[in-house]
Protein backbone atom coordinates (compact mmCIF):
# COMPACT_ATOMS: atom_id res chain seq x y z
CA UNK A 1 0.00 0.00 0.00
CA UNK A 2 1.55 3.40 -0.63
CA UNK A 3 1.06 6.13 1.57
CA UNK A 4 -0.44 9.77 0.70
CA UNK A 5 1.71 12.05 -0.51
CA UNK A 6 1.90 15.38 1.45
CA UNK A 7 -0.86 16.86 -0.98
CA UNK A 8 -3.12 14.22 -0.01
CA UNK A 9 -3.37 14.57 3.46
CA UNK A 10 -5.63 16.33 5.71
CA UNK A 11 -4.27 19.81 7.40
CA UNK A 12 -5.27 21.89 10.00
CA UNK A 13 -6.11 25.50 9.82
CA UNK A 14 -2.36 25.59 11.49
CA UNK A 15 -0.61 24.10 8.99
CA UNK A 16 1.00 26.64 7.42
CA UNK A 17 2.04 28.22 10.86
CA UNK A 18 3.96 24.78 11.59
CA UNK A 19 5.52 24.92 8.55
CA UNK A 20 6.85 28.45 8.91
CA UNK A 21 8.36 27.62 12.40
CA UNK A 22 9.93 24.51 10.79
CA UNK A 23 8.58 22.17 12.87
CA UNK A 24 9.36 18.27 11.39
CA UNK A 25 6.17 16.94 9.95
CA UNK A 26 4.48 13.91 9.89
CA UNK A 27 1.28 12.07 8.73
CA UNK A 28 -0.43 10.68 11.43
CA UNK A 29 -4.08 8.74 10.84
CA UNK A 30 -4.10 10.77 7.50
CA UNK A 31 -3.35 14.32 8.72
CA UNK A 32 -0.17 16.15 8.61
CA UNK A 33 1.11 17.24 11.55
CA UNK A 34 4.07 18.91 13.44
CA UNK A 35 5.47 15.63 15.62
CA UNK A 36 8.00 18.16 16.90
CA UNK A 37 9.51 22.06 16.51
CA UNK A 38 12.64 22.52 18.40
CA UNK A 39 13.41 18.82 19.95
CA UNK A 40 10.87 16.58 21.56
CA UNK A 41 12.90 16.43 25.35
CA UNK A 42 12.79 20.68 25.50
CA UNK A 43 9.04 20.58 24.32
CA UNK A 44 8.22 18.08 27.00
CA UNK A 45 10.39 19.80 29.57
CA UNK A 46 9.16 22.83 28.94
CA UNK A 47 5.34 21.84 29.35
CA UNK A 48 6.36 20.78 32.78
CA UNK A 49 7.57 23.72 34.20
CA UNK A 50 6.46 26.22 32.05
CA UNK A 51 3.91 25.87 29.57
CA UNK A 52 3.16 23.89 25.91
CA UNK A 53 1.62 24.79 23.39
CA UNK A 54 -0.26 22.14 20.89
CA UNK A 55 -2.33 22.52 17.59
CA UNK A 56 -4.75 19.50 18.21
CA UNK A 57 -7.38 20.52 15.63
CA UNK A 58 -7.00 16.94 14.14
CA UNK A 59 -9.11 15.70 17.06
CA UNK A 60 -12.81 14.97 15.80
CA UNK A 61 -15.68 16.66 17.23
CA UNK A 62 -19.56 14.65 17.71
CA UNK A 63 -22.65 16.80 18.27
CA UNK A 64 -25.18 14.93 19.65
CA UNK A 65 -28.56 17.00 20.02
CA UNK A 66 -32.09 16.87 20.63
CA UNK A 67 -34.52 15.76 23.79
CA UNK A 68 -33.34 12.07 23.14
CA UNK A 69 -29.35 12.97 22.97
CA UNK A 70 -28.38 11.73 26.56
CA UNK A 71 -30.22 8.37 25.76
CA UNK A 72 -27.82 8.22 22.98
CA UNK A 73 -25.07 9.02 24.41
CA UNK A 74 -25.60 6.62 27.64
CA UNK A 75 -26.18 3.92 25.15
CA UNK A 76 -23.07 3.99 23.00
CA UNK A 77 -20.38 4.88 25.95
CA UNK A 78 -19.60 3.17 29.20
CA UNK A 79 -19.12 6.16 31.72
CA UNK A 80 -22.26 7.55 33.30
CA UNK A 81 -23.53 10.74 31.30
CA UNK A 82 -26.67 11.54 33.28
CA UNK A 83 -23.76 12.25 36.20
CA UNK A 84 -23.09 15.70 34.29
CA UNK A 85 -24.09 19.11 35.28
CA UNK A 86 -24.23 21.60 32.73
CA UNK A 87 -20.42 22.56 31.92
CA UNK A 88 -19.13 19.49 32.96
CA UNK A 89 -17.05 17.15 31.03
CA UNK A 90 -16.09 13.24 31.69
CA UNK A 91 -13.82 10.62 29.99
CA UNK A 92 -15.30 7.68 28.38
CA UNK A 93 -15.45 4.89 26.53
CA UNK A 94 -17.36 4.68 22.80
CA UNK A 95 -18.20 0.96 23.47
CA UNK A 96 -18.62 -2.13 20.79
CA UNK A 97 -21.19 -4.62 21.34
CA UNK A 98 -18.45 -6.75 23.22
CA UNK A 99 -17.45 -4.02 25.81
CA UNK A 100 -14.48 -3.13 24.24
CA UNK A 101 -13.57 -0.01 22.97
CA UNK A 102 -14.73 1.94 19.68
CA UNK A 103 -11.95 4.77 20.83
CA UNK A 104 -12.19 6.65 24.05
CA UNK A 105 -13.43 10.44 24.37
CA UNK A 106 -14.64 13.44 26.26
CA UNK A 107 -18.16 14.14 26.68
CA UNK A 108 -18.75 17.64 27.40
CA UNK A 109 -23.13 18.21 28.51
CA UNK A 110 -23.74 21.70 27.37
CA UNK A 111 -27.25 21.37 27.99
CA UNK A 112 -29.87 18.47 28.75
CA UNK A 113 -30.38 18.27 24.97
CA UNK A 114 -26.82 19.02 23.85
CA UNK A 115 -23.96 16.62 24.02
CA UNK A 116 -20.32 17.45 22.90
CA UNK A 117 -18.08 14.93 21.96
CA UNK A 118 -14.02 15.04 21.15
CA UNK A 119 -13.21 12.23 19.78
CA UNK A 120 -9.71 10.69 18.21
CA UNK A 121 -8.50 11.93 15.29
CA UNK A 122 -7.93 8.85 13.47
CA UNK A 123 -11.12 7.68 14.40
CA UNK A 124 -13.64 9.83 13.52
CA UNK A 125 -15.33 8.68 10.77
CA UNK A 126 -15.56 4.86 12.50
CA UNK A 127 -17.02 7.00 15.70
CA UNK A 128 -19.65 9.01 13.86
CA UNK A 129 -20.92 5.84 11.98
CA UNK A 130 -21.04 3.66 14.79
CA UNK A 131 -22.88 6.28 16.74
CA UNK A 132 -25.17 6.79 13.92
CA UNK A 133 -25.67 2.74 13.44
CA UNK A 134 -26.64 2.75 17.29
CA UNK A 135 -28.58 5.78 17.55
CA UNK A 136 -31.88 4.35 18.45
CA UNK A 137 -33.54 7.19 19.77
CA UNK A 138 -32.79 9.00 16.93
CA UNK A 139 -31.17 11.96 18.07
CA UNK A 140 -29.80 14.80 16.25
CA UNK A 141 -26.48 13.80 15.29
CA UNK A 142 -23.35 15.72 13.47
CA UNK A 143 -19.87 15.50 12.66
CA UNK A 144 -18.80 18.30 13.53
CA UNK A 145 -14.77 18.25 12.70
CA UNK A 146 -14.67 20.91 10.15
CA UNK A 147 -16.25 23.20 12.35
CA UNK A 148 -13.75 23.47 15.01
CA UNK A 149 -9.83 23.93 15.66
CA UNK A 150 -8.48 22.95 18.97
CA UNK A 151 -5.70 24.35 20.54
CA UNK A 152 -4.26 22.87 23.81
CA UNK A 153 -2.69 25.14 26.47
CA UNK A 154 -0.97 23.01 29.29
CA UNK A 155 1.60 23.34 32.24
CA UNK A 156 1.82 25.08 35.49
CA UNK A 157 1.95 28.63 33.59
CA UNK A 158 -1.15 27.57 31.05
CA UNK A 159 -4.10 29.48 33.05
CA UNK A 160 -1.66 32.56 33.58
CA UNK A 161 -0.74 32.54 29.72
CA UNK A 162 -4.19 32.30 28.41
CA UNK A 163 -6.25 34.54 31.37
CA UNK A 164 -4.43 37.29 29.42
CA UNK A 165 -6.45 37.27 26.79
CA UNK A 166 -9.69 35.32 28.01
CA UNK A 167 -13.22 37.36 28.27
CA UNK A 168 -13.97 34.52 31.93
CA UNK A 169 -12.01 34.40 35.32
CA UNK A 170 -10.16 30.98 34.00
CA UNK A 171 -9.87 30.00 38.06
CA UNK A 172 -13.33 29.68 38.47
CA UNK A 173 -13.20 26.46 35.84
CA UNK A 174 -12.47 23.43 38.10
CA UNK A 175 -10.51 20.45 36.31
CA UNK A 176 -13.04 18.70 33.82
CA UNK A 177 -15.51 21.54 33.69
CA UNK A 178 -15.77 23.77 30.59
CA UNK A 179 -17.42 26.94 29.85
CA UNK A 180 -18.06 29.08 26.68
CA UNK A 181 -16.21 32.54 26.83
CA UNK A 182 -13.87 34.84 24.65
CA UNK A 183 -10.30 34.41 24.00
CA UNK A 184 -9.03 37.58 22.18
CA UNK A 185 -12.61 38.10 21.35
CA UNK A 186 -12.88 34.95 20.07
CA UNK A 187 -16.43 32.66 20.79
CA UNK A 188 -14.76 29.42 22.56
CA UNK A 189 -15.59 26.83 24.40
CA UNK A 190 -12.54 26.57 27.24
CA UNK A 191 -12.11 23.55 28.84
CA UNK A 192 -9.90 22.54 31.59
CA UNK A 193 -8.84 19.39 30.13
CA UNK A 194 -5.69 17.98 28.54
CA UNK A 195 -3.46 15.32 27.86
CA UNK A 196 -0.62 16.16 29.57
CA UNK A 197 -0.49 15.35 33.21
CA UNK A 198 -0.83 19.19 33.55
CA UNK A 199 -2.91 21.88 34.61
CA UNK A 200 -4.02 23.02 31.83
CA UNK A 201 -7.06 24.47 29.07
CA UNK A 202 -8.29 23.06 25.78
CA UNK A 203 -10.22 25.71 23.81
CA UNK A 204 -12.19 25.03 20.82
CA UNK A 205 -13.24 27.38 18.25
CA UNK A 206 -14.16 28.22 14.52
CA UNK A 207 -11.14 27.18 12.27
CA UNK A 208 -10.77 31.24 10.31
CA UNK A 209 -9.37 32.17 14.16
CA UNK A 210 -6.75 29.57 14.40
CA UNK A 211 -3.84 31.39 13.40
CA UNK A 212 -4.82 34.72 15.21
CA UNK A 213 -5.11 32.73 18.35
CA UNK A 214 -1.97 30.49 18.16
CA UNK A 215 0.36 33.57 17.79
CA UNK A 216 -1.58 35.92 20.09
CA UNK A 217 -1.05 33.04 22.57
CA UNK A 218 2.32 32.04 21.15
CA UNK A 219 3.60 35.37 21.49
CA UNK A 220 2.65 35.99 25.14
CA UNK A 221 3.62 32.33 26.39
CA UNK A 222 6.89 32.80 24.89
CA UNK A 223 7.52 34.78 27.20
CA UNK A 224 7.52 32.82 30.36
CA UNK A 225 9.00 29.75 28.64
CA UNK A 226 6.20 28.60 26.33
CA UNK A 227 6.96 26.50 23.69
CA UNK A 228 5.12 25.08 20.38
CA UNK A 229 4.72 21.41 21.02
CA UNK A 230 3.89 18.63 18.56
CA UNK A 231 3.01 15.28 18.79
CA UNK A 232 5.97 13.69 20.17
CA UNK A 233 5.77 15.56 23.15
CA UNK A 234 2.05 15.00 22.95
CA UNK A 235 2.99 11.77 23.52
CA UNK A 236 5.70 11.60 26.01
CA UNK A 237 3.83 13.53 28.14
CA UNK A 238 0.55 11.94 28.34
CA UNK A 239 3.07 8.28 28.88
CA UNK A 240 4.08 9.50 31.54
CA UNK A 241 0.70 10.49 32.89
CA UNK A 242 -0.05 6.67 32.33
CA UNK A 243 -2.78 7.95 30.05
CA UNK A 244 -3.81 5.42 27.10
CA UNK A 245 -3.96 5.87 23.66
CA UNK A 246 -6.20 3.93 21.22
CA UNK A 247 -4.40 1.55 19.28
CA UNK A 248 -2.05 0.52 21.87
CA UNK A 249 -3.22 0.57 25.39
CA UNK A 250 -6.98 0.50 24.43
CA UNK A 251 -8.95 -0.96 21.08
CA UNK A 252 -11.45 -2.87 20.21
CA UNK A 253 -10.11 -5.85 21.76
CA UNK A 254 -9.90 -4.39 25.18
CA UNK A 255 -11.88 -3.45 28.08
CA UNK A 256 -12.16 -0.98 30.27
CA UNK A 257 -11.50 -3.73 32.94
CA UNK A 258 -8.57 -4.80 31.86
CA UNK A 259 -7.12 -1.05 30.57
CA UNK A 260 -7.37 0.15 34.48
CA UNK A 261 -10.19 2.28 33.42
CA UNK A 262 -12.90 0.85 35.76
CA UNK A 263 -13.19 3.86 36.92
CA UNK A 264 -15.07 5.22 33.78
CA UNK A 265 -17.09 2.34 33.72
CA UNK A 266 -20.54 1.98 35.22
CA UNK A 267 -22.74 -0.97 34.85
CA UNK A 268 -24.97 0.36 37.67
CA UNK A 269 -26.02 3.21 35.09
CA UNK A 270 -28.42 0.79 32.92
CA UNK A 271 -28.10 -0.06 29.27
CA UNK A 272 -25.26 0.15 27.08
CA UNK A 273 -23.73 -1.68 24.35
CA UNK A 274 -21.32 -4.06 25.99
CA UNK A 275 -22.62 -3.61 29.57
CA UNK A 276 -23.45 -7.41 29.64
CA UNK A 277 -20.42 -8.81 29.00
CA UNK A 278 -18.41 -6.59 31.32
CA UNK A 279 -20.41 -7.43 34.29
CA UNK A 280 -20.02 -11.27 33.32
CA UNK A 281 -16.23 -10.31 32.65
CA UNK A 282 -16.10 -8.71 36.27
CA UNK A 283 -17.96 -11.28 37.95
CA UNK A 284 -15.12 -13.61 36.48
CA UNK A 285 -12.15 -11.50 36.99
CA UNK A 286 -9.95 -10.08 34.05
CA UNK A 287 -7.24 -12.21 32.74
CA UNK A 288 -5.18 -9.77 31.69
CA UNK A 289 -3.89 -6.32 33.14
CA UNK A 290 -2.37 -3.36 31.92
CA UNK A 291 0.68 -2.34 33.86
CA UNK A 292 2.89 0.57 33.60
CA UNK A 293 6.97 -0.59 34.17
CA UNK A 294 10.51 1.20 34.30
CA UNK A 295 13.63 -0.27 32.80
CA UNK A 296 16.51 -1.15 34.85
CA UNK A 297 19.37 -0.35 32.80
CA UNK A 298 20.25 1.64 29.71
CA UNK A 299 17.94 -0.35 26.84
CA UNK A 300 14.48 1.41 25.69
CA UNK A 301 11.46 -0.36 25.27
CA UNK A 302 9.43 0.51 21.94
CA UNK A 303 5.45 -0.14 21.40
CA UNK A 304 5.16 -4.20 20.13
CA UNK A 305 8.11 -5.37 21.88
CA UNK A 306 7.73 -8.56 23.63
CA UNK A 307 7.20 -9.15 26.99
CA UNK A 308 8.18 -12.31 29.17
CA UNK A 309 7.94 -13.17 32.70
CA UNK A 310 10.22 -15.98 34.42
CA UNK A 311 10.89 -17.15 31.05
CA UNK A 312 7.36 -17.47 29.78
CA UNK A 313 6.19 -15.01 27.09
CA UNK A 314 3.48 -12.58 29.20
CA UNK A 315 2.28 -9.91 26.24
CA UNK A 316 3.78 -7.20 24.50
CA UNK A 317 4.63 -3.54 25.48
CA UNK A 318 1.66 -1.51 24.54
CA UNK A 319 3.53 1.69 24.72
CA UNK A 320 7.31 2.23 24.94
CA UNK A 321 9.56 5.25 25.28
CA UNK A 322 12.15 7.93 27.42
CA UNK A 323 10.43 9.59 29.76
CA UNK A 324 12.31 13.09 29.25
CA UNK A 325 10.73 14.83 33.18
CA UNK A 326 11.43 11.34 35.21
CA UNK A 327 15.07 10.49 33.15
CA UNK A 328 13.58 7.01 33.17
CA UNK A 329 12.73 4.62 29.83
CA UNK A 330 8.82 3.40 30.60
CA UNK A 331 6.47 1.91 29.19
CA UNK A 332 3.40 0.02 29.66
CA UNK A 333 2.21 -3.70 28.63
CA UNK A 334 -0.55 -6.02 29.17
CA UNK A 335 0.38 -8.97 31.42
CA UNK A 336 -1.52 -12.08 33.04
CA UNK A 337 -3.46 -10.77 35.68
CA UNK A 338 -1.53 -12.63 38.35
CA UNK A 339 1.49 -11.27 37.50
CA UNK A 340 0.40 -7.67 37.93
CA UNK A 341 1.56 -6.42 41.07
CA UNK A 342 4.41 -3.71 41.36
CA UNK A 343 8.04 -4.64 41.56
CA UNK A 344 7.45 -8.20 39.47
CA UNK A 345 10.25 -8.63 37.39
CA UNK A 346 9.72 -8.52 33.56
CA UNK A 347 11.93 -9.13 30.54
CA UNK A 348 11.74 -6.91 27.43
CA UNK A 349 12.84 -8.18 24.32
CA UNK A 350 14.54 -5.55 22.77
CA UNK A 351 16.47 -6.36 19.20
CA UNK A 352 18.56 -9.27 20.46
CA UNK A 353 18.64 -8.36 23.95
CA UNK A 354 16.34 -9.58 26.29
CA UNK A 355 16.28 -6.12 28.79
CA UNK A 356 15.02 -6.04 32.38
CA UNK A 357 12.36 -4.25 33.86
CA UNK A 358 9.95 -3.74 36.85
CA UNK A 359 6.10 -2.95 37.48
CA UNK A 360 5.53 -0.27 38.86
CA UNK A 361 2.62 1.75 40.21
CA UNK A 362 1.44 4.71 38.18
CA UNK A 363 0.71 7.14 37.14
CA UNK A 364 4.34 7.64 36.43
CA UNK A 365 4.14 11.41 37.03
CA UNK A 366 1.99 13.06 38.87
CA UNK A 367 2.02 16.83 39.40
CA UNK A 368 2.78 18.59 42.04
CA UNK A 369 -0.35 20.12 43.82
CA UNK B 1 29.10 22.08 7.28
CA UNK B 2 30.32 18.63 6.02
CA UNK B 3 34.23 18.37 6.37
CA UNK B 4 35.64 18.28 2.88
CA UNK B 5 38.37 15.10 4.10
CA UNK B 6 35.27 12.74 5.08
CA UNK B 7 33.83 10.68 3.29
CA UNK B 8 29.75 9.79 3.40
CA UNK B 9 27.40 7.18 3.03
CA UNK B 10 23.61 7.32 1.51
CA UNK B 11 22.66 6.14 4.95
CA UNK B 12 24.42 9.50 6.36
CA UNK B 13 27.34 7.92 8.25
CA UNK B 14 30.85 9.99 7.51
CA UNK B 15 34.48 8.06 8.01
CA UNK B 16 37.68 10.46 8.32
CA UNK B 17 40.96 8.16 7.29
CA UNK B 18 44.12 8.46 8.48
CA UNK B 19 46.42 5.88 7.69
CA UNK B 20 44.74 2.94 8.07
CA UNK B 21 42.19 3.98 10.55
CA UNK B 22 38.47 4.80 10.02
CA UNK B 23 36.79 7.26 12.24
CA UNK B 24 33.19 6.76 11.75
CA UNK B 25 29.89 8.73 12.95
CA UNK B 26 26.73 10.21 11.59
CA UNK B 27 26.29 13.26 10.06
CA UNK B 28 24.62 16.68 10.90
CA UNK B 29 21.27 15.37 8.58
CA UNK B 30 21.07 12.58 10.55
CA UNK B 31 21.05 13.91 13.96
CA UNK B 32 18.33 16.35 12.50
CA UNK B 33 16.13 13.73 11.20
CA UNK B 34 16.34 11.80 14.39
CA UNK B 35 16.17 13.78 16.70
CA UNK B 36 16.81 14.18 20.44
CA UNK B 37 19.24 11.24 20.79
CA UNK B 38 18.71 9.61 24.32
CA UNK B 39 20.92 6.15 23.95
CA UNK B 40 23.41 4.71 21.48
CA UNK B 41 24.54 0.91 21.18
CA UNK B 42 27.82 0.42 20.26
CA UNK B 43 30.02 -2.72 19.16
CA UNK B 44 33.07 -3.97 21.28
CA UNK B 45 36.13 -3.20 20.98
CA UNK B 46 38.03 -6.20 18.47
CA UNK B 47 34.24 -6.72 16.98
CA UNK B 48 34.51 -7.14 13.27
CA UNK B 49 32.81 -4.62 11.15
CA UNK B 50 31.55 -4.92 7.53
CA UNK B 51 30.36 -2.47 4.62
CA UNK B 52 27.13 -1.73 4.22
CA UNK B 53 26.35 -3.95 7.26
CA UNK B 54 24.69 -2.99 10.71
CA UNK B 55 27.51 -2.30 13.76
CA UNK B 56 25.10 -0.32 16.54
CA UNK B 57 21.84 1.62 16.80
CA UNK B 58 21.25 5.06 17.62
CA UNK B 59 18.06 5.70 19.11
CA UNK B 60 16.01 9.34 19.78
CA UNK B 61 13.21 10.07 22.28
CA UNK B 62 10.90 8.32 18.65
CA UNK B 63 12.53 5.82 16.64
CA UNK B 64 15.56 3.33 16.92
CA UNK B 65 17.75 3.81 13.86
CA UNK B 66 20.05 1.54 12.29
CA UNK B 67 24.10 2.89 11.67
CA UNK B 68 25.52 0.84 8.55
CA UNK B 69 29.54 0.19 8.30
CA UNK B 70 30.64 2.72 5.48
CA UNK B 71 33.60 -0.02 5.80
CA UNK B 72 35.35 -3.72 6.27
CA UNK B 73 37.33 -3.86 8.96
CA UNK B 74 37.93 -4.27 13.15
CA UNK B 75 36.73 -1.65 16.03
CA UNK B 76 39.89 -0.73 18.01
CA UNK B 77 38.30 1.74 19.80
CA UNK B 78 34.22 2.79 21.18
CA UNK B 79 33.22 6.15 22.07
CA UNK B 80 31.61 5.16 25.58
CA UNK B 81 31.27 8.54 26.64
CA UNK B 82 28.27 8.54 24.27
CA UNK B 83 27.11 6.51 27.00
CA UNK B 84 26.50 9.53 29.73
CA UNK B 85 26.03 12.18 27.08
CA UNK B 86 24.04 11.02 23.87
CA UNK B 87 22.82 14.55 23.40
CA UNK B 88 26.69 15.07 21.89
CA UNK B 89 25.18 13.49 18.92
CA UNK B 90 22.94 16.36 18.08
CA UNK B 91 25.52 18.92 19.09
CA UNK B 92 28.51 17.88 17.79
CA UNK B 93 27.64 14.83 15.51
CA UNK B 94 30.86 15.34 13.14
CA UNK B 95 33.67 15.77 15.94
CA UNK B 96 32.78 14.75 19.66
CA UNK B 97 30.03 12.50 19.07
CA UNK B 98 32.11 9.87 16.73
CA UNK B 99 31.50 6.34 17.65
CA UNK B 100 33.87 3.75 16.45
CA UNK B 101 37.22 3.98 15.74
CA UNK B 102 38.30 0.55 13.05
CA UNK B 103 41.39 -0.63 11.28
CA UNK B 104 40.13 -0.83 7.96
CA UNK B 105 40.72 -4.65 6.46
CA UNK B 106 39.93 -3.12 2.76
CA UNK B 107 41.32 0.35 2.55
CA UNK B 108 39.81 0.68 -0.95
CA UNK B 109 36.04 1.01 -0.16
CA UNK B 110 36.32 4.58 1.23
CA UNK B 111 37.04 5.61 -2.48
CA UNK B 112 33.66 4.60 -3.96
CA UNK B 113 31.57 6.40 -1.00
CA UNK B 114 30.89 9.82 -1.59
CA UNK B 115 32.81 12.72 -1.05
CA UNK B 116 31.53 16.06 0.76
CA UNK B 117 30.55 17.67 -2.49
CA UNK B 118 28.47 14.53 -3.38
CA UNK B 119 26.82 14.09 -0.29
CA UNK B 120 25.95 17.62 -0.04
CA UNK B 121 24.14 17.76 -3.43
CA UNK B 122 22.62 13.97 -2.34
CA UNK B 123 20.66 15.36 1.05
CA UNK B 124 19.75 18.61 -1.20
CA UNK B 125 18.10 16.46 -3.42
CA UNK B 126 16.34 14.92 -0.97
CA UNK B 127 15.11 17.75 0.82
CA UNK B 128 13.85 19.08 -2.00
CA UNK B 129 11.40 16.11 -2.69
CA UNK B 130 10.46 15.70 0.65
Amino acid sequence: MTSPTTTQLRKTALNGVHRRLKAKMVNFGGWDMPVEYSGIVAEHMATRTAAGLFDVSHMGEIEVRGERALELVQHVTCNDASKLVVGQAQYSGLMTERGTFVDDLLVHKISDTHYFLCVNASNQEQDFEHIRAHNRPNAQIDNAGERYSQIAIQGPKALGILQRFASVPLESIRYYYFTFGKVDGVDCLIARTGYTGEDGFEIYFAPEHSEKLWTKLLDAGSEVGMLPCGLGARNTLRLEASMCLYGHEIDDTTTPWEAGLGWICKPAKGEFLGRENLIRQKEKGVDRTLVGFEMQDRLIARDACDVSIGGKPAGRVTSGSPAPFLKKNIGMAYVPTAFKAPGTDLTIGIRSNQAPARIVPTPFYKRPK
Amino acid sequence: MYPSDYRYTKEHEWIKVSGNIGTIGITDYAQHELGDVVFVELPAVGAKITAGQVFGTVESVKAVSEIFAPVSGEVTEANTALTSTPETLNSDPHGAAWLIKAKLSNPGEVSSLMDAAAYGAFISEKEASA
